[in-house]
């Protein structure tokens, strides 16, 4: 197993991060669910398992059917075919308000006419539970978001970020099974998003709940998840831990994705590799082959002996705080991403070094 | 980003035309409901509070300003209550058919007010289509006298008249209702009903209250109705005020009922603009 | 594609609906059946079917020449109410000054008040100015009434004007009559022939403020009125009918118009006179 980079600067690794729940009982079937608008196919044959307690994100472009499969899960559209099962029962043939899902929506959706605290309450008031038992259990969920002192404000009167911690309180107060985002961090300020990240991500560990998160943003998806499930134009490209998905990307399309990449296509004769001025062993079969090498994996030339050396010439460069990538150009025109953490050591003429296993072969995207 | 020859320019003839031709009339009613009228039916320009001291005095013009109040509430509750479900409708289920129910809703409207009313006393008068019918279909043996020449004529032509009036602002505020929140409250756990009861229902109040108001005030203020088909006990104010300009020739005191009925009017405008305004958000 | 109950909407709702506007059609139904009916009174069932009434109608001088009379009110009151209207909805959309919110709700009165009221003032404002009564003191009254509608109709226009644009107009050097006529008003296009299609049918169509301002020459609701007032005549079926079919075109166009580009007619969002600004 591959261990890539210890330095991923886009990767913000948290200190404790949990190891992904075991995969027993699986809490979210979804079974070949397919999805067509009149003759558009939004969602193509989509299967897909949440376990217990985790944090799952689906991430894809606008258009890839995130939205519309997060909307089948809660109830609001209709599978064209495929079934959705919970715990054991079918979900898909309920109406949402029979079911023990909840969701924050994207403009988070808080009733007008009702105070912070109201909107909190609808759902167990809605349920008949009584209101000596709905007043503690809102001011449990407010404290969790921490707007307690914003109860008696109309929705219209706190900022984007309140409105959107209450749109959390007022979805988790019901206990629901699993908790469903719809781009929630999309509407704010880079700043408040990622603040919010690590906040929603302590959330989850703290309530146990079953998290299923919808994003365009891949560092988003990549800072909160336990698992990644990314969608492309209504089918799944890849499910798998941000890690995995990051450094062992299945597809051409995964690895420019998700992060910088350099895809290199390369012909492969008897175990070595070959893409211009480029060679290194790789255990891939004779034949055209697509390799993805990440920026950071390429560093200036030394002592190792197994590494994959080239020589190229710099051609730009680009400021990203904590590093620089670097763009090079070898001999055959061929152009490369270098990432350094060293800013301005890689100019002019350099010479150039990465690790075989570092190349990952994907399999090619349709375009 | 406007100059000021500019803001000048669109703002001042219409400000002089409207205080010329609505400013100045009102004042001038206002006015003429103090003065009063010689036997040689000129009008005296001496100030005095004879007119409402008139009004106040005489049971017949309390009784009529009652009735009319009275047919004026009616009016608004039943064109309330058939034209809320149906914006109600045409706003959450109707999907595809909206808009061609909508057109549906708003042509009645453009049938011009005397051809509809007309239309109702043809078919509420004792040779008219509805008692023809009835006795024709064995329901009665007699025509039933009624249905024209009464207040019940009035209500139900007044009726017809306002609720699509009634139905417009009550649409249009439906319409404002951002979808997700019904999605919400689904989400939420709440049934069709009870999110309509929670979520749709407080925020149409707004439209409600316009067109409340809109189809009292006016039916308030009609005379036509009652004189086509109201009859001497569909009697409403204006038509008091109507024959105080015409054959009972009394300008000063019309004016002052007129003006009553402005200030009435202009009141109830006041009392619902406050209550749209407290019950709209976002 | 399937669909669970919880979609499908409630069909004692429909069924209610059917009858609002059975309730809401009868009438027109019956005056269009009846002006083709053989008999002189409406009675039940309809006999003998007849284009009579058409014919005497169109030999009638008198209605001919009060639709003569309707037409040029209706056509100075849309000039009016336009002239006024289009700069009094610019001002409320883009002027701040006193007593806005007086002329505001002074402009749109007329819409709500009773047409007596409104009548009636304009007629002592004439007396006293020793105006006769005419087709002129009409065309004021109605021309006054119906800004409202003309400011209605440009305001929410302005509303979906997109501010941007002017503002281009006059950073590439166009001056503010300039940006006015050929950036503002053509955007303004479709509120003001919608505005104008609303005045004109509007204006026809009037009958309680042209009942106290109307002079010798009668307009067509006031000669019907008068008909009227002497008992039931048949012609009056075939008159009704033509007005209804006149109205429901004039309608069709401008809604076809409006929600071409637009959405929902400006009038529909303006009823609710409140406007929090």
């Amino acid at each position: 197993m591959s261990s890539g980079p210890q330095q991923s600067s886009k990767v913000a690794t948290l200190e404790a991060r949990a190891p992904s729940p075991v995969q027993q009982s699986s809490l979210l079937s979804v079974r070949r669910v397919a999805k067509r608008f009149g003759k558009h196919a939004v969602l193509r044959d989509i299967s897909l398992e949440v376990a217990a307690g985790e944090f799952l994100t689906i991430l894809g472009e606008s258009g890839s059917g995130k939205t519309t499969l997060l909307r089948i899960i809660a109830g609001f559209e209709h599978p064209t075919s495929g079934e959705v099962w919970m715990s054991g029962e079918r979900l898909d043939l309920l109406p949402p308000y029979k079911r023990r899902v909840n969701t924050v929506f994207q403009s988070y959706a808080l009733f007008p006419h009702l105070t912070v605290e109201e909107n909190v309450a609808y759902g167990p008031r809605v349920a008949g539970v009584p209101s000596s038992e709905i007043r503690p259990r809102v001011e449990e969920a407010l404290a969790k978001v921490r707007m307690q002192v914003f109860a008696k404000y109309k929705p219209s009167k706190i900022s984007g970020g309140q409105q959107q911690r209450v749109a959390l309180a007022r979805a988790l107060v019901n206990r629901p099974k699993l908790l469903l985002l719809d781009e929630p961090l999309s509407a704010l300020d880079a700043n408040l998003r990622r603040q919010m990240q690590m906040e929603l991500k302590a959330l989850q560990r703290e309530v146990g709940i079953t998290f299923v998160f919808v994003t365009h943003d891949q560092e988003e998806a990549m800072v909160m998840s336990d698992r990644i499930a990314l969608l492309r134009a209504g089918e799944l490209e890849q499910v798998a831990p941000p890690d995995e998905i990051y450094n062992r990307p299945a597809t051409s399309y995964t690895a420019q994705f998700i992060g910088h990449t350099n895809l290199l296509r390369a012909e492969v004769r008897g175990g070595t590799a070959r893409c211009g001025v480029l060679s290194w062993p790789a255990a891939a079969p004779d034949g055209s082959a697509l390799f993805s090498l990440r920026p950071e994996c390429i560093s200036p030339a030394g002592t190792n002996p197994n590494a994959a050396k080239f020589q190229a010439r710099v051609i730009n460069y680009s400021f990203h705080g904590a590093s620089e990538l670097v763009h090079v150009q070898t001999s055959d025109t061929l152009t490369l991403t270098v990432r350094s953490s060293q800013h301005g050591v890689l100019r002019g003429e350099v010479q150039l070094e990465f690790h075989p296993e570092d190349a990952v072969p994907v399999r090619e995207s349709e375009k | 980003m406007f100059s000021r020859a500019y803001k000048f320019a669109i703002t001042l003839p219409p400000l002089l035309w409207v205080s010329l031709f609505l400013l100045l009339p009102y004042a001038l009613m206002f006015s003429y409901s103090f003065w009063s009228v010689s036997s040689t039916q000129t009008i005296i320009h001496s100030w005095n509070l004879s007119n409402y001291r008139e009004l106040l005095s005489h049971d017949v013009y309390r009784q009529t300003l009652l009735r009319s109040a009275w047919i004026a509430a009616r009016v608004m509750s039943f064109s309330l209550l058939l034209g809320y479900p149906v914006a109600y409708l045409l706003s959450f289920h109707a999907g595809m058919r909206k808009n061609l129910l909508y057109q549906l809703v708003i042509i009645p409207l453009w049938v011009s007010y005397l051809v509809r009313a007309y239309a109702w006393k043809t078919i509420l008068g004792s040779d008219g289509v509805l008692n023809t019918s009835m006795q024709y279909l064995h329901l009665t043996n007699h025509p039933l006298q009624f249905l024209l020449y009464s207040s019940f004529a009035v209500v139900l032509t007044l009726t017809h008249i306002y609720t699509p009036f009634t139905f417009l602002p009550i649409y249009a505020a439906m319409e404002h209702i951002p979808r997700n929140l019904v999605e919400a409250s689904h989400d939420l756990g709440a049934s069709r009903l009870q999110t309509f009861w929670r979520v749709v229902l407080p925020l149409s109040i707004p439209g409600v209250l316009a067109g409340a108001t809109f189809a009292f005030v006016l039916s308030f203020g009609d005379f036509l109705a009652p004189l086509l088909l109201g009859g001497p006990s569909g009697i409403m104010i204006s038509n008091v005020v109507v024959s105080l300009f015409g054959a009972a020739y009394n300008w000063p005191l019309g004016a002052a009922i007129s003006f009553c009925m402005l200030g009435l009017v202009v009141g109830l405008l006041w009392l619902s603009e406050k209550l749209e305004r407290r019950w709209t958000l976002s | 594609m399937r669909r669970n109950s919880y979609d499908k909407s409630p069909r004692w709702l429909w069924l209610y609906a059917v009858v609002v506007f059975a309730f809401l059609y009868l009438p027109i139904v019956v005056l269009v059946v009846y002006s083709f009916n053989g008999q002189a009174v409406g009675g039940f069932p309809p006999r003998d079917l007849t284009f009579n009434w058409y014919r005497q109608l169109f030999q009638d001088d008198a209605i001919w020449s009060s639709v003569l009379n309707s037409v040029i009110v209706a056509l100075a009151s849309v000039l009016i109410a336009l002239a006024l209207g289009i700069p009094a909805g610019l001002a409320l959309d883009r002027a701040a000054f006193p007593g806005k919110g007086i002329f505001r709700r002074l402009v749109l009165l007329p819409l709500v008040l009773p047409g007596i009221i409104t009548g009636l003032s304009l007629l002592m404002l004439f007396r006293e100015a020793d105006l006769k009564l005419s087709l002129l003191t009409v065309i004021l009254g109605h021309g006054t009434a119906l800004i409202s509608v003309a400011t209605t109709e440009v305001f929410a226009g302005l509303q979906k004007l997109d501010r941007a644009h002017e503002e281009a107009s006059l950073d590439l050097g166009a001056n503010y009559l300039q940006t006015f006529w050929r950036v503002t008003l053509p955007n303004l296009k479709l509120s003001i022939i919608g505005a104008a299609l609303l005045i004109f049918t509007l204006s026809m169509d009037e009958i309680a403020l042209s009942f106290f301002l109307i002079g010798r020459d009668n307009t067509l609701p006031l000669e019907i009125w008068g008909r009227l007032r002497r008992g039931i005549t048949p012609e009056i079926n075939a008159v009704s009918t033509i007005i209804f079919v006149f109205s429901l075109s004039a309608i069709v166009i401008w809604y076809r118009l409006s929600t071409g580009a637009q959405g929902e007619p400006a009038l529909a969002e303006s009823l609710p006179l409140v406007n929090p600004k």
